[in-house]
């Protein structure tokens, strides 16, 4: 039976879905002039949870209903930046969803699900909460994708991102079948991931063990989005509504860091040396992969698309260096990421309208001239992603760089930064269109002129500069969650 | 005021840079005003350096640390020699004269132009003081962007090419100079400039060490063969890139080597120091050649900043042959020496000379040297500074020029007479292609009838011409308060070559 205990550790999480379920009902029960209300009670919910997150806080890990949620600094910090990334889409989002008619209680509410998802995965304590959170995540993501359901691209888009997904999940799902058969294997059966860590010193079959362990890498392959498992990004990230692919992009890669880290580091921890080759080597191929393709790509989002893949190469840079250190140089990247993707389709989103979405990069044209501050915003966030100091991006990239080279990893370390100049290219090629060509007459270049995206847009943007000359307290923040 | 008086001169630009920005394109003039006025203000506080910075005492000094990033044990630190304040007052002293030279050139978005100018030029002087190699490597690729930036919005026609092309060059160099810096920190835990220089490492770290320092250092210099990138960046650039670029941009890459290859990998440096001898001569020798079929100003000036910064990079090492080898350190001294003067008179020569061309392609906007000629007719005051830095150029006695290069000439005799064989090449090569450019452009006939109609230089054109004559003339006929400023942090820079740190 839960205690009362259990429910107030998982307190934000029954909010969350408390809130959820309220605003379904609301959806359904106002009038339609009412609805834009909508959009403030939801980023107030998520505001609350926040809240909730981090006055909860307990001092030390603590767990839940008999182990299966774990509630530690890691998952804390992931759960804020989630939730405080969904905030900021939100509010990125309204003219978008106005615009296309597509403002109401499902996009709201699905999205606050999949943050109850994110919240649930990176908490998990044993490979069954992993699935649960996960496939809640999973299928509101799908089910955003395909958000704008009469349009043809979006369809495509979330029918691939469904199938790809679904068989993923199968993949995870088999390869924990597998670890937990081997866990039985001379001892009793378990799910439970703090006592996974120990199957290798008493299984009799540890091949079996190992082959779980390499399913379950793919299927977390496939959720960051790591080469060779990236073939569904690109489709998506251009094919779904441009804050759903923000989300896709920034929430979601937070999650899939917590979700590596509870299987691999958490649950697999003494079968470190076997994956940790592995990651390398999804860390290679995505670094290669998502840089070269991205530099021929014509399309903003898709190019950001490849980009992301590249981005998750340096994540699994930190994770492949298995040790505290490592962790904490993914966690800080991931939520670099998170804050460099959401302000980069931040600057989409307030440039596209109705009938011009303003996600091609030739639409980028002449911006400085036209909206000399977006332009500034969007060339905060390019620099960023390429990583040139001062900016954000280039600290989270030493970090991890760091991280390869204490787990000495000097190679991929080397090939890591290689990379970085390839990156660079298409990074510059964006500020380039923006800042040295001439804008195209009669472009139909326009800046949204909502209030609220202007203002979070342009902190969020500035945050890059501001945590690029003072990121210490970030990254001791992260550090202290991996017990440094 | 005194205790920060570096991180004052950091950020007195950076910030200063905002309310430029703020004045926006409508009011260009307010734009122009303030900037000037915060890059006087830079220069006074510069001065304040010479006086604060005891000569005599020499090391590091003024030193401000503050803790930065408290788990990795970064340091905000600062601090500087005779060689920093030297660069850092040039750096104040030329930012001026290239807002000044801007003034009315810049007509598109002058509030831009002026912001990354200043941004740019705090950047530099932060390079020039950090004594923590993370900051250091941060302000080092930041300085990046502004110029990114001014190449690629007021450049030529292709300078969407030549600012990818500067942009990836050097950021190619510096990411392995990063690795570097990471494992140095894996051994010492710190990223302090001093205690990476009293680290010992094995030959094979010192040299794989040393190749990567080598590697991003040679590019900014820029050193044979990786210079491809400076001619193109110099002939799009607009010209107050081009006088940052080649004035003290150039020197980041001479400073680093002598903050980092220097201290932190002597034995190594020691060891290679032929590759850099021989690289430097092709410098000053065969780019001299290719600097004489030029038929672009702008061009020719850039493979002749190639070459005179050869001189530099001869200097340096010459002195590792010279300690190492045959322990006379009075040589070693006067090498080095010569190369920190040829650092501090280049910057003002190569500044002048761009300024010139500039001033000439206001007015007739090309830089081929076959549309000029008689130049002199229609601009005989702009004439008399042309013909002045042209011979500064090719190191006449008496201009700041001649100083530097004759010190690391006589240096390098004393290593091999071969080697300051080669290195006296420039004086007759040198030569070749300023005297022939100025008689190609100045002298003869007017063949171009736009060239009869060019109009003398304004007063905001000698105010810049006369300063940077000033500034040349007093080095070179005066240059013993630089020498001077620079004698005792030069004296421990040699001594710290003789330290072996296997």
């Amino acid at each position: 039976m839960p205690t009362l205990n259990d429910i107030l550790i998982l307190l934000p999480e029954f909010y969350l879905v408390a809130a959820a379920c309220l605003l379904l009902l609301l959806d359904a029960f106002m009038k339609p002039a009412q609805r834009p209300l909508l959009h403030w009670i939801s980023i107030a919910v998520l505001l609350v949870a926040i809240y909730l997150v981090i006055a909860g806080q307990p001092d030390r890990a603590v767990t839940a209903f008999g182990g299966m949620f774990v509630r530690d600094d890691a998952a804390e910090i992931i759960k804020v930046f989630a939730l405080g990334t969904t905030a900021m889409i939100f509010v990125y989002a309204r003219p978008y969803l106005i615009d296309r008619k597509l403002l109401g209680g499902e996009f709201y509410t699905l999205m606050i699900f999949a943050v109850i998802g994110i919240m649930l995965l990176v908490s998990a304590g044993s490979l069954a909460t992993v699935y649960l959170g996960l496939e809640l995540l999973s299928l509101s993501s799908y089910a955003l994708v395909a958000l704008n359901r009469d349009a043809k691209l979006p369809s495509e888009a979330a029918i691939k991102y469904f199938v790809l997904g679904a068989l993923a999940s199968g993949m995870l799902l088999y390869g924990m079948s597998m670890v937990y058969g081997a866990s039985g294997m001379g001892g009793t059966p378990t799910l439970e991931l703090a006592q996974l860590n120990h199957v290798m010193g008493y299984t009799t079959a540890p091949t079996l063990l190992l082959f779980g362990l390499i399913f379950m890498i793919i299927g977390i392959g496939f959720k960051l989005g790591a080469a060779p498992f990236h073939m569904w990004i690109p489709d998506v990230y251009q094919g779904a509504p441009t804050p759903v692919t923000t989300f896709v992009a920034a929430g979601s890669k937070l999650a899939a860091f917590g979700m590596a880290y509870r299987l691999l580091a958490a649950g697999m921890g003494d079968l470190a040396q076997q994956w940790q080759l592995i990651l390398a080597v999804l860390a290679v191929l995505s670094l290669a992969i998502g840089n070269l393709v991205a530099i021929v790509q014509t399309n903003l989002k898709r190019m950001l698309a490849y980009s992301t893949i590249s981005h998750m190469g340096y994540l699994l840079l930190g994770l492949s260096a298995a040790g505290p250190e490592g962790y904490a140089a993914a966690l800080f990247y991931a939520i670099c990421y998170a804050l460099m993707g959401v302000a980069a389709f931040g600057v989409i989103l307030a440039l596209g309208r109705a009938g011009f979405e303003c996600e091609e990069i030739a639409d980028f044209k002449g911006l400085a001239r036209k909206a000399p501050w977006m332009a500034f915003l969007m060339l905060l966030a390019m620099f960023s992603l390429a990583g040139v100091p001062p900016l954000f991006g280039f600290w989270a990239k030493v970090l991890v760089l760091e991280a390869a080279i204490h787990a000495d990893m000097l190679w991929l370390a080397i090939v890591g930064i290689v990379f970085a100049i390839v990156g660079l290219y298409y990074y510059l090629y964006v500020i380039k269109v923006m800042y040295f060509d001439a804008p195209e007459e009669g472009g139909a270049l326009q800046v949204q002129q909502d209030k609220p995206l202007r203002l979070v847009l342009s902190l969020n943007a500035l945050s890059l500069l501001v945590l690029g000359l003072y990121w210490g307290p970030l990254l001791a923040w992260c550090r202290r969650a991996f017990g440094l | 005021m005194f205790n920060h008086l570096l991180s004052l001169l950091i950020w007195l630009p950076v910030v200063g840079s905002i309310p430029v920005l703020l004045a926006g394109a409508a009011r260009p003039n307010l734009a122009r005003w303030l900037s000037m006025l915060v890059a006087v203000a830079t220069f006074v506080l510069s001065l304040f350096l010479l006086v604060q910075y005891n000569a005599d005492a020499g090391g590091m000094q003024l030193t401000e640390s503050y803790l930065w990033i408290a788990s990795w044990g970064v340091h905000y630190g600062l601090a500087v020699d005779g060689i920093s304040v030297a660069l850092i007052v040039m750096t104040t002293f030329v930012g001026i004269l290239v807002i000044a030279g801007a003034w009315e050139v810049i007509q598109d978005k002058p509030h831009l132009y002026m912001a990354a100018m200043l941004i740019l030029e705090g950047l530099l002087i932060g390079v020039f003081c950090a004594t923590d190699a993370l900051l250091f490597y941060a302000l080092f690729e930041a300085i990046l962007i502004p110029m990114f930036i001014l190449i690629g919005m007021w450049g030529g026609p292709r300078r969407v090419y030549a600012t990818l092309k500067f942009f990836i060059y050097t950021f190619f160099g510096s990411v392995f100079m990063l690795i570097a810096l990471l494992y140095l920190y894996q051994k010492a835990h710190t990223f302090d400039l001093a205690t990476l220089a009293a680290l010992p490492l094995t030959f094979k770290e010192q040299a794989w060490i040393f190749f990567a320092f080598l590697i991003a250092f040679a590019i900014k210099v820029p050193m044979v063969p990786v210079h491809t990138w400076l001619p193109d960046a110099h002939v799009e650039a607009p010209t107050g890139g081009s006088v940052v670029l080649a004035a003290v941009m150039l020197k980041v890459g001479t400073y680093g080597m002598l903050r980092f290859i220097l201290p932190i990998v002597p034995d190594a440096g020691a060891h290679f120091a032929w590759l850099i001898v021989v690289l430097s001569l092709i410098a000053i020798v065969y780019i001299g050649y290719v600097a004489l079929v030029q038929e672009d100003m702008k061009k020719l000036v850039a493979y002749s900043s190639v070459a005179h910064m050869g001189f530099v990079t001869l200097g340096i090492f010459i002195a590792f042959a010279l300690v190492r080898e045959q322990g006379s350190t009075d040589m070693a001294l006067l090498g080095m020496q010569g190369a920190m003067v040829q650092m501090i008179s280049h910057g003002f020569v190569s500044g002048a000379m761009f300024t010139c061309i500039g001033v000439m392609y206001d007015r007739l906007h090309t830089r081929q040297i076959k549309d000029y000629g008689g130049v002199i007719n229609a601009m005989p005051w702009f004439g008399f500074f042309y013909v002045l830095f042209a011979m500064a150029n090719c190191g006449l006695p008496g201009t700041s020029g001649f100083v530097g290069e004759f010190m690391v000439i006589l240096a390098s005799f004393a290593a091999s007479p071969w080697i300051a064989l080669f290195a006296a090449f420039t004086l007759i090569i040198g030569a070749g292609y300023t005297l022939w450019l100025v008689k190609r452009v100045l002298w003869g006939e007017i063949t171009n009838p736009h060239v009869a109609e060019m109009k003398e230089i304004n007063g905001r054109e000698t105010f810049v011409l006369v300063a940077f004559a000033a500034a040349v003339l007093a080095l070179g006929i005066w240059p013993q308060p630089l020498v001077h400023l620079m004698d005792s942090s030069v004296a421990q820079l040699v001594q710290q070559l003789a330290i072996h740190k296997i």
